[in-house]
């Protein structure tokens, strides 16, 4: 087969980029864990938060959360008899040192600890325009830095308010559920610092997790279930004025 | 076979047509990450950046390995369940190297006040007090021990 010098400078190119793929291999994964046997999520127990703020303060302090931007906070609801639908909400710097004192005056209070969803049919890394935000084969909702524009139509598009865009990386920043801890067997740090053990972290895949049999013996419910994203974060006897 | 009299034109447009297309390839090469497409629609890389993040809460495994003293303590009384670094802040770093990073001490009028302090928010079944007329001003630590705070006098609770 004779080749002339022109079909020559054709080939040569294509057969570079054939090598440069076999060279290329399939990239590292994390040795002794594996993505594909976890899928993770976490359950809040209303009826045990005490409005503490150490979930805020811990995350801040895990993951150099800026001041006045959290991945996690906490909301007090004040419910009246006379208005369910319209409840009076506070969150006083994110709940981080805590609430005021809320007198006894015969209406509803209880605390709603918020933190990304971590939804499988996430709303906000479909509308990505550049992949920069996914959620990966375990079930965790990330951002990768180094892709992310900070065009953030992510930020509008989570339904629960749960993004930001970082004050000085100008890029879209979320909880991670510390992922950097939970690849190594560790708990995310916002429940290692919960003192009631309000918040628990979970793994659907894991059948001896005892979030199986909770889900099965109580009252649980996700945030904004009708707008189908999928949630994983679960509230044990969360109440009908939550939004 | 005179329409076939100009074909010369076609054929070098077609050649830049694949030329291009070359060129394209070979650019998008180098200007995609390898890992690009591995689970998805995004760089499989980042998933491994992240996890690789320092930590700052050692977790209350290792805390115990060393204080094993204090988890006895601890398993007796009331704040069993209350993690170490719920009280005492992230010290992954005191973790690594116990000699050189030593905890502060936490201020118990602060500390022990925030889950403490009485609110119609907080469950009912939830310990609290009035500060101001609970203790009249005296640090905490004067009747009850953090770790076990049963009073020591064997009074109330």
């Amino acid at each position: 087969m004779k080749i002339t010098r022109r079909q020559m400078l054709i080939l040569l190119p294509a057969a570079a980029v054939a090598w440069e793929s076999v060279l290329a291999g399939t990239p590292e994964e994390a040795p002794n864990y594996k993505l594909t046997e976890h899928w993770w999520s976490m359950l809040i127990d209303i009826p045990k938060c005490i409005g503490c703020g150490n979930c805020v303060r811990a995350c801040q302090a895990e993951n150099d959360v800026p001041d006045g931007y959290f991945r996690t906070w906490v909301e007090r609801y004040n419910v009246s008899d006379e208005e369910m639908t319209n409840p009076q909400v506070i969150s006083p710097d994110g709940g981080k040192e805590g609430f005021p004192v809320a007198q006894e005056d015969g209406e509803k209070y209880f605390f709603v600890p918020k933190l990304c969803n971590h939804c499988a049919d996430s709303p906000c890394t479909q509308v990505c325009p550049v992949g920069a935000t996914f959620i990966t084969p375990d079930g965790v909702v990330m951002v990768d830095p180094k892709y992310c524009l900070g065009c953030a139509y992510c930020v509008q598009a989570c339904p629960y308010g749960c993004r930001y865009i970082h004050p000085e990386k100008k890029v879209a920043d979320k909880c991670t559920l510390c992922y950097h801890r939970i690849t190594k067997g560790l708990t995310t740090a916002c429940c290692e610092a919960c003192p009631t053990g309000a918040r628990q972290l979970a793994d659907l895949k894991n059948p001896n997790d005892p979030i199986h049999e909770f889900l099965k013996t109580h009252s649980v419910q996700v945030l904004k279930p009708q707008m189908a994203t999928g949630a994983k974060v679960f509230y044990n006897d969360l109440d009908g004025s939550v939004r | 076979m005179s329409i076939f009299k100009d074909a010369g034109h076609l054929f070098r447009f077609a050649g830049l047509f694949v030329l291009a297309f070359l060129v394209f390839l070979v650019v998008r090469h180098y200007v995609v990450p390898k890992s690009f497409g591995q689970y998805g629609h995004y760089r499989g890389a980042a998933i491994g950046e992240i996890a690789a993040h320092p930590i700052h809460y050692a977790g209350h495994e290792t805390c115990e390995t060393c204080h094993a003293d204090v988890l006895d303590v601890k398993k007796a009384g009331k704040h069993a369940h209350v993690n170490c670094e719920a009280c005492h802040g992230p010290l992954a770093k005191h973790a690594d190297d116990p000699a050189s990073v030593t905890p502060v001490l936490p201020d118990t009028a602060v500390l022990c006040a925030r889950c403490h302090t009485a609110s119609a928010a907080k469950p009912k079944g939830f310990p609290q007090v009035v500060p101001e007329d609970h203790s009249t001003g005296l640090p905490c630590q004067t009747c009850h021990k953090p770790h076990s705070p049963g009073m020591e006098s064997g009074g109330a609770k």
